[in-house]
């Protein structure tokens, strides 16, 4: 029984690093943004089984963290805001998709060699959940480089901090995981918002708000 | 027994010495060829004798020629046994085509003497014990090969392939002087039983491979080093195409097995990655290149390279396998290499003796001049398909059985620790199957433009079928590839003492298995049976064809085909080679080659055609050669003005150089 | 005895295959018409097909060679004998160490092979179009193939089907992360080769749309009929394979009982069944790709197929 819990821990992180390899893989923002909201999805559910294998109730509120923070209600809010601002829905790409493939590719091979040289002493199976998460890690990262656009930017990043969310779930007994998360996600609300705030003085060339009542038509 | 192949290859030489004299004499061209053949023959079967071990010991002599302390030692042991079986295999083969073919040779005088001293250069490669023996003979077998590319020598293309084959072969046989140099040591100990007893540094030892592989595969054509043979091979006479692709690449192959399998002595594990990553690149560079090409003798040049990459790849895993000690699976990595090489010897002159034959037809080698050669050659056609299948591995053919052991060989390095092996061999292992799916794609593409299709030009509308003896030649190839698919056991226990010999284990013992399979490593594990699997396809096709010719309508008519309401469509609408290509060209070449298409329309109202453009660029040529070529050409301008000084100025320069000599030895400790 | 009920086995399964080909293709298209809310062909209509074929007079281009002629008879033995080597309903027949997966595989390029030449025989465009893009297709899909058979060989310590099947139904095996990747990679190599949408539209009639049928345009009578058949056949050496791979429950061992072969033959159908319907649910949730999309859906399964024989050298329990 232990190794089918442990076979599903893996099976989990490896779905994490299959969805991050799928998002590199899109190239419409919707897509984008649904196949984000299946990453969120997947790292809940691989937070609430580290949580029951390790007897660790505070995880299960991280997991609930992940699940309605960043898999309901940033997709949808990020969806609302594309159409609202009318942002571009292709992305446009640094690199093709087979080289970023490529690329992705190369990275899971540096982190698996760099995670399981560096920590040969520990319990085998843990050390190849954090190689998965570093994997995840540096995916996201390369999707930060590899997009020109800002929402996919924004995604990239969400991605990064899943990845290190697994990484201290994995870890067991590592303090304070559910105030990291929501810290983290504070900061995350943060950043879309002074992202949009950008894009809104690009278009309109001011955030002031009556000024920005004014292009609503709703006053004289 | 050496003494009795020595004997053959001195026929070889006389025989080249008196076409000197010859060779515009009436009956000149079958005497050579016919001697060539006998000649040939007789040192297969040597090879042979020699290899399935009637002849128990390595046999060794010495001839007082050459260097008078040294003398010229020469060796027939079980890995020289195995090259000669493919020198004179290529060899006879090429012989017979050449009595044939060699008809519609304008200009005898410059091929006739070089043909057997080529064969003679070869064969001495093989059987030599000591440095300097080898190196002769190297330089040997790469001049009268030039010579055979230069033999039509108003054709522009052709001086400039023999200009750049000249300049490589020199370059590569400099780098093998300083190998054997590193090898010989301080005390000068040129014999290759000399060599094995000294003991190298690692870091004397790391230098040797790496001229080795720098020498050694240039002539083998590993990339970069590669640029000349798609120039030279295709621009000497097709049955001496079909040597140096088929047989001289693989001399070189055996150059590089003796240095780093027999004479370094344990390699270190590193070497493996090295030669691996080169193999994987190699195969995949080489097929693509080929791929673009519709030039039919220089597709095939191409295509040499992809399969010296897929020799590359099993020599890297057997080096791998002993570096650490597994010398069971270093035997099947080694047998899976070494049978590739005689394999593809076997298919590639073989296609190599197709291209002569639609070319003595035809007067093309553009395959886009060609096409429907399938209805006037028939012959040929059947035995350029069975080679095409060959080379593109279909079971139940030869080629399959290299590429099955191959990947047997990569299912076993798992087990080897290094971390760079466990990263670098499943991203060879893509590479390997990538470029035998491209391979395929490419003989499709050969054999469809060429031979199936409708008639493109009047050249091919006059082709007729080629002679006898060229027809025999291509017909004993094509059997011997069927047959060495269909009973590969018999074939790998022959190259059991060669594994031995090399990395100290063998593969088991292939007649021992039931019903003639073969099992690389146990029966449990995995097994194959060319012989089954043809049975039951000729079966289950014989039953479909019954089965229908009772069951089903026999009526057949004959009809125009489909043209989508555009009736008489001309031949040129059919697919040309690069538009076959150009879906891959499209997926793969934008990436290794920057393949760029452009249409350029007229103007609406203009009459002119519409022009299309592809452009593709050799990024191996522009990045490592023009640079060098543009450097030399630079310093040979700089330099230029020391032909023009004054005598003082002369004069001060040899003074100088003497006060820099006087100064060095004042100062040297 | 026991050699001769053994051929009895092998020749019973070579013949099941061949009978159950056409009847998966028939319930495919059947489903995905109800899913469209047509009626749809009756489900024994492709063994209709077949006779209605039979019975026609082959129509030749002028200029057809005995190649063409003769490659309809090859591609369908070929394809037959690699679907008699894949276990339906027991493992351990007589003739499966023959050819390992990987032998099965280069069967199958060889039918493909012959496929592109027939289709550049007659000399027309169309038959270009179809081979050009088949060997397109055909070079990212069988290095995907070989890198599936690399992670399942390093899984189960072999490359013979019977033995990696045996394995894989052993309570051994666990879940692993390479399983689940080249299962996905698996999905994605099978809908390429069998020409399925979104790789390619098998009941298209625009020329510029065909891959697959392209290269069989000038085919009539009993050639199309064996070509056709051949079609059926690898569909069904895929559904087979997977369910022999990943779903092996209800696979009967050599040594068992011949009671339970009866067991062995219902979960067959039943896989097929769910196959087919799995299939035809995927086909009408999807729209097809454009040609050159699908270098990047192949070349996404190579890369999943790399990254799951990459951890199995990486690492030994995953």
């Amino acid at each position: 029984m232990r190794g089918l819990t442990f076979d599903i821990a893996h099976l989990l992180a490896g779905t994490l690093v299959l969805v991050s390899f799928l998002e590199l893989y899109q190239d419409r923002l919707y897509a984008l943004l649904n196949t984000f909201a299946l990453h969120a999805f997947v790292l809940a559910l691989s937070v609430a089984w580290q949580a029951y294998i390790q007897n660790a109730p505070h995880l299960y509120v991280t997991a609930a963290i992940a699940l309605v923070f960043k898999a309901i209600i940033i997709p949808v809010a990020l969806h609302r805001i594309i159409v609202r601002l009318g942002i571009h829905r292709e992305i446009e790409k640094v690199v093709g998709v087979g080289s970023a493939m490529l690329l992705g590719m190369g990275l899971v091979a540096l982190s698996m060699v760099v995670m399981l040289r560096v920590t040969a002493e520990a319990d085998p199976l843990a050390r190849e959940d954090l190689a998965f998460a570093l994997s995840v890690v540096l995916l996201g990262l390369l999707m930060m480089v590899t997009r020109r656009n800002a929402v996919s930017q924004i995604v990239g990043f969400m991605s990064l901090e899943n990845g290190l969310v697994l990484a201290a779930t994995g870890a067991k007994g590592m303090p304070l995981v559910v105030e990291i998360s929501i810290a983290f996600s504070i900061l995350i609300a943060f950043i879309v918002i002074g992202i949009f705030l950008f894009r809104i003085r690009e278009r309109f060339d001011t955030v002031d708000l009556q000024a920005l009542d004014r292009f609503r038509g709703e006053r004289g | 027994m050496v003494l009795v192949a020595l004997g053959g290859t001195a026929a070889l030489m006389a025989t080249a010495a008196l076409a000197l004299t010859f060779a515009q004499a009436a009956r000149a061209r079958h005497l050579v060829y016919g001697v060539c053949l006998a000649t040939s023959l007789v040192l297969l079967a040597i090879g042979l004798i020699a290899l399935l071990g009637i002849h128990a010991n390595p046999s060794v002599t010495t001839l007082p020629l050459g260097i008078p302390w040294l003398g010229a030692h020469f060796r027939l042991d079980a890995l020289s046994a195995f090259f000669l079986v493919v020198v004179n295999l290529g060899g006879a083969a090429a012989s017979l085509f050449a009595l044939g073919y060699g008809r519609h040779e304008h200009a005898p005088r410059r091929v006739l003497p070089f043909y057997p001293a080529f064969l003679a250069g070869m064969n001495i490669v093989v059987l030599a014990d000591d440095a300097f023996t080898f190196l002769v003979s190297w330089e040997f077998m790469s001049l009268s090969s030039w010579a055979l590319v230069m033999a039509h020598h108003r054709i522009a293309d052709n001086v400039r392939a023999g200009y750049l084959y000249l300049i490589m072969a020199s370059f590569g046989t400099i780098t093998l002087l300083l190998t054997f140099g590193l090898l010989a040591g301080p005390d000068g100990g040129y014999a290759f039983d000399d060599i094995r007893a000294a003991h190298p540094s690692t870091t004397l030892a790391a230098s040797v491979l790496i001229l080795a592989l720098i020498g050694a595969g240039s002539k083998a054509g590993l990339v970069p080093l590669h640029v000349w043979l798609p120039l030279a091979h295709p621009a000497a006479p097709s049955h001496v195409s079909a040597l140096m692709s088929g047989v001289m690449t693989k001399v070189a192959v055996y150059g590089l097995v003796r240095i780093v399998f027999d004479l370094i002595g344990t390699p270190a594990w590193w070497w493996s990655m090295v030669v691996l990553a080169l193999g994987g690149v190699t195969a995949v560079m080489g097929v693509l290149y080929a791929l673009m090409q519709h030039d039919l003798k220089r597709l095939l040049a191409y295509h040499t390279v992809e399969n010296i990459g897929i020799i590359f790849i099993g020599l890297g895993l057997a080096l791998a396998f002993k570096a650490y000690g597994m010398a069971w699976a270093a035997a099947l990595a080694l047998t899976a290499g070494l049978l590739h090489v005689f394999n593809h010897s076997v298919f590639k002159s073989l296609l190599f003796f197709g291209a002569g034959a639609v070319l003595t037809s035809t007067g093309e080698r553009d395959m886009e001049h060609l096409g429907g050669l399938i209805h006037r050659m028939p012959q040929t056609a059947f035995v350029f398909l069975v080679g095409c299948a060959a080379i593109s591995a279909l079971p139940p053919l030869n080629g399959f059985v290299s590429e099955w052991l191959t990947f047997q060989a990569i299912l076993l390095s798992p087990q080897l620790p290094s971390w760079g092996l466990k990263l670098l061999v499943p991203a060879v292992g893509a590479l390997l199957a990538l470029s035998a799916t491209l391979a395929a794609a490419c003989f499709v593409k050969a054999f469809g433009v060429t031979f199936l299709g409708r008639v493109r030009t009047s050249a091919a509308e006059n082709a007729h079928e080629t002679d006898r003896f060229s027809l025999a030649a291509m017909f004993f190839l094509a059997a011997l590839c069927l047959v060495a698919g269909i009973l590969p056991g018999a074939f790998i226990d022959a190259l059991a003492p060669v594994a031995q010999g090399l990395v100290g284990d063998r593969m088991p013992v292939q007649s021992n298995v039931d019903w003639l399979s073969i099992v690389p490593i146990a029966e449990s594990r995995s097994s194959y049976n060319g012989l089954l699997v043809f049975v039951f396809m000729v079966l289950s096709g014989v039953l479909a064809a019954w089965a229908i010719h009772r069951l089903a309508s026999d009526k057949l008519r004959r009809a125009p085909p489909w043209d989508c309401g555009y009736p008489e469509a001309s031949p040129a609408t059919q697919y040309t080679a690069s538009s076959f290509a150009q879906p891959i060209r499209r997926v793969f070449g934008s990436v290794v080659f920057r393949a760029r298409e452009h249409v350029e329309m007229p103007s609406p109202g203009d009459t002119r055609p519409a022009r299309f453009t592809v452009e593709l660029h050799d990024l191996v040529w522009d990045t490592l050669y023009a640079p060098i070529a543009g450097g030399i050409g630079f310093a040979a301008d700089k330099l230029n003005h020391l032909q023009f000084l004054t005598i003082r100025q002369f004069l001060s320069l040899v003074f100088a150089a003497l006060v820099l000599l006087l100064l060095v030895l004042a100062i040297w400790p | 005895m026991a050699v001769i009920f053994d051929f009895a086995v092998q020749g019973a399964q070579m013949l099941l295959v061949l009978l159950l080909a056409p009847l998966l293709t028939g319930f495919t298209r059947k489903v995905k018409a109800r899913l469209l809310l047509r009626r749809g062909p009756a489900v024994i209509q492709p063994y209709r097909d077949l006779v209605r074929l039979m019975r026609k007079e082959v129509v030749l281009a002028e200029n057809a060679s005995w190649l063409f002629r003769v490659s309809p008879y090859l591609i369908f033995a070929a394809t037959w004998v690699a679907a008699s080597l894949v276990p339906t309903f027991r493992t351990g027949l007589l003739f499966s160490w023959s050819a390992d997966l990987i032998a099965i595989v280069a069967l199958l390029g060889s039918a493909r092979f012959f496929l592109a030449l027939a289709g550049l025989d007659v000399g027309t465009s169309f038959g270009g179009i179809g081979s050009s893009r088949e060997v397109m297709i055909a070079s990212l899909a069988e290095p995907a193939m070989i890198m599936i058979i690399f992670t399942l060989a390093l899984i189960a310590g072999s490359t013979q089907l019977s033995t990696m099947a045996g394995f894989l139904v052993s309570p051994e095996v666990g879940l692993r992360v390479s399983l689940g990747l080249a299962l996905l990679a698996l999905i994605m190599v099978a809908i390429a080769e069998n020409a399925r949408i979104p790789v390619d539209n098998p009941a298209t009639h625009l020329e510029l749309t065909m891959v697959h049928e392209a290269m069989v345009l000038e085919y009539s009578g009993r050639h199309l009929a064996l070509i056709e058949l051949s079609a059926s056949l690898k569909l069904l050496l895929y559904v087979s394979l997977i369910s022999c791979l990943f779903v092996p429950w209800g696979l009967v061992p050599p040594g068992a009982p011949n009671g339970l072969l009866v067991i062995g033959l219902l979960a067959y159908i039943a896989k097929l069944a769910i196959g087919g319907l799995l299939l035809a649910l995927f086909e009408t949730s999807i729209a097809k790709m454009r040609v050159f999309r699908v270098p990047e859906f192949l070349g996404a399964a190579l890369m999943l197929g790399l990254l799951a024989t990459l951890l199995r050298f990486v690492s030994r329990s995953m």
